[in-house]
């Protein structure tokens, strides 16, 4: 089966004169991974109903594969899905649910049945093809309702929050099979909804980063996270130091910024820069140098606060009125608050971000 | 300590010494079960005051009893199912199909089990009967000598009229399970493929199961019951049980007919309870699963 993906042209969505979706374009290409990330109310789930057909944009037009399925009724769309609560049937039994679509479709009891056998087998949950849902654990009932998503073979997943109600530990089990189900079923492309920036970047192959109903950044995790376009993007996706500096001259893929006395070089992934700009700088980028050693992009900067995080040490700085964390391995002599250190980082590894975009 | 605190809860119950009981107990025999007791007593009494079983005998094997207690069941289940789909389709619509003003008109239908019974066969009859709206006009239009609307006073007349007053009690239930539903369920079964129809009949129906059968399951003991709405519209040899032993102590002063005929009855009554607790036991356990 040849893989669709999904587009989104101008598509919005308005509830009752409130904007959820606005103007919103993306394409998922087919086969891809892409999750939607962003703080509650952004609109997330509205996009991802609106490629279901729960919602109708009041703009727009939407696309599975070749298809423009904005005027198609949901159950015309051949999508599965998978939701929050999972939203089994109660009054089925594992296997029914999962045959659900299949019957809808009016496949054969033999299709149905095969069918339904290898779908349980993909989510290891053949054992408990008779159980009804509430026999079953959290964690099951996510395979199961990713089971019944999948036994119509659907061009698209979507899913909304999957794993957010799960705790920690099967959550992160749970990342590591839905990425080996898309590793079995490279053809599905998948929509994956998420507040968690964790999953979105071990799971996806590029993220969408939403507020206020806009798309804000999208592109794939190593670029955003890299090297984010804006200061919005930055702070989402990971934790990120955003230094106010001055831009002084670009060279190829690189800028010289002025940071106070200090002049510091980072990536320039975006043109156009002038003035005030920001440099992102990751915390576990930063490193804390002797002070008799001074490599370029060098900062000194006061300690105000050490962290011992067991695995790590998270340290705070300040320099010049502005705030540096910084994490490290564990260190054997932690600089005491109040301490003036001198730290650095390498130029590949900081970026610019135009100010004043997000 | 935190366990100790919850092994204390179960005394937070009320401690009432075992008098309390007495009231509660002595109001329930003076008003229900020695009037029972009395039905009882009287069906199995001669005039003359001596026991004697043959009154069963001859007030059932009685023509007058078969057919009211025909009629009695024929109304009841015509009206419990008329009850049941009229009910379930109003608290479909209701809760799924959203419209301006469906909160307003569930709560207008909820009040309809507040008024009299005998109420709506009034209304009915204002409608249909044979001087009623619907007769004059037509009687005006065509100039036609007998009232064309005749249903009235019939079976169909007090069915019609049944499902009205007690469709309602059904809806609530319903409309209780309905809002029970997940949102989600239905969007999901919406998009695995599933139409309207297989939606209702494998996602809403089973889970609308137990609050049909306790709706249907009281419409057809209140049916089994109705006095007011039958006698109300008073069809032509529409007799039923309720009705029978009415005619019987009132009109004929016949006591030992009209409290056999009350406790048949009260046995169906009873036996209909009987089966509406199994039915939901089994319901509950069914959803339990094994
Ligand atoms: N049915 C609705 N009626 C009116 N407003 C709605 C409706 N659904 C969502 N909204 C509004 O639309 C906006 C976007 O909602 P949406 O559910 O898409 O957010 P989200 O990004 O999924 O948030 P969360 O992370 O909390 O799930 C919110 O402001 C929300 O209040
Ligand atoms: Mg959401």
């Amino acid at each position: 089966m040849d893989a669709s993906g999904i587009g989104f042209t101008g598509v919005t969505v308005a509830y009752k004169g409130a904007v959820a979706l606005d103007n919103l374009d993306l394409d998922v290409a087919p086969g891809e991974i892409m999750a939607i990330i962003g703080p509650s109310g952004c609109g997330k789930t509205t996009a991802l109903r609106a490629v279901a057909g729960f919602v109708q944009p009041t703009r727009g037009r939407i696309r599975i594969g070749a298809t423009d399925v904005t005027d198609l009724p949901p159950y015309a769309r051949d999508i599965g899905m998978v939701v929050q609560n999972y939203a089994l049937f109660p009054h089925m039994r594992v296997a029914e649910n999962v045959a659900f679509g299949l019957r809808a479709r009016r496949a054969p009891d033999s299709l149905v049945a095969e069918r339904v056998r290898d779908c349980l087998v993909m989510v290891g949950m053949e054992a408990y093809a008779d159980r009804y849902p509430r026999q079953l654990s959290g964690g099951q009932q996510q395979r199961v309702a990713i089971a019944r998503a999948l036994a119509i073979r659907p061009r698209v997943l979507l899913l909304d929050e999957p794993l957010s109600a799960l705790d920690a530990q099967i959550r992160r089990n749970m990342l590591g099979e839905l990425a080996r189900l898309h590793r079995d079923l490279p053809h599905l492309t998948v929509l994956y909804v998420t507040h968690d920036q964790t999953e979105a970047l071990t799971l996806a192959d590029r993220i969408a980063i939403m507020r206020g109903g806009r798309l804000i950044a999208n592109g794939t995790s190593q670029m955003l996270y890299r090297a984010p376009p804006n200061r919005f993007a930055a702070e989402f996706l990971g934790r990120a130091n955003l230094l106010a500096v001055r831009h002084e001259q670009t060279d190829g893929r690189f800028a010289r910024v002025r940071l106070g006395d200090t002049v510091l070089t980072a990536m320039a992934p975006f043109s156009e820069l002038a003035g005030e700009v920001l440099l992102c700088l990751r915390p576990h980028d930063i490193f804390l140098a002797p002070v008799s050693v001074q490599p370029a992009n060098t900062l000194h900067a006061t300690v105000t606060d050490v962290q011992w995080l067991g695995d790590q040490h998270s340290v705070a700085l300040e320099l010049a009125g502005q705030v540096l964390r910084l994490v490290s391995t564990p260190l054997r002599d932690p600089p005491p608050p109040g301490a003036v250190v001198a730290v650095h980082f390498a130029a590949e590894d900081a970026s610019i971000i135009p100010e004043g975009t997000g | 300590m935190a366990s100790d605190g919850v092994a204390v809860l179960p005394a937070a119950r009320l401690r009432l010494n075992g008098a309390w009981v007495v009231p509660p107990l002595g109001i329930l025999a003076a008003l229900f079960f020695y009037p029972l007791a009395l039905i009882i007593q009287q069906s199995v009494t001669t005039a003359g005051g001596l026991p004697d079983f043959g009154s069963y005998a001859r007030v059932l094997a009685g023509p007058l009893f078969a057919n009211a207690l025909l009629h009695t069941l024929e109304i009841a289940l015509l009206a419990t199912t008329g009850c049941l789909a009229l009910g379930f389709t109003m608290a479909l619509v209701l809760t799924f199909v959203p419209f301006p003003g469906a909160r307003a008109l569930s709560r207008l239908i909820d009040t309809f089990i507040a008024l009299p019974t005998f109420l709506i066969a009034l209304a009915l009859t204002f409608i249909y009967g044979s001087a009623g709206i619907a007769n004059m006009s037509i009687m005006q239009l065509t100039g036609a000598e007998e009232p064309p609307i005749d249903f009235l006073y019939t079976v169909a007349g007090v069915v019609l009229a049944e499902v009205t007053v007690y469709t309602p009690f059904v809806m609530r239930p319903l409309l209780a399970a309905f809002s029970l539903i997940e949102t989600a369920q239905i969007e999901v079964a919406s998009s695995l493929g599933a139409g309207a129809w297989r939606i209702i009949r494998r996602v809403i129906l089973p889970a609308a199961l137990p609050a049909l059968l306790a709706g249907g399951s009281l419409c057809l003991l209140l049916t089994v019951n109705e006095f007011g709405i039958v006698f109300f519209i008073g069809a032509k040899g529409v007799i039923t049980l309720p009705l029978l032993v009415y005619g019987k102590a009132i009109q004929e002063d016949d006591y030992t007919a009209a409290c056999v005929i009350a406790v048949v009855n009260i046995a169906l009554s009873l036996s209909l309870f009987l089966l509406y607790r199994v039915m939901v036991a089994r319901v509950d356990q069914g959803q339990r699963g094994a």
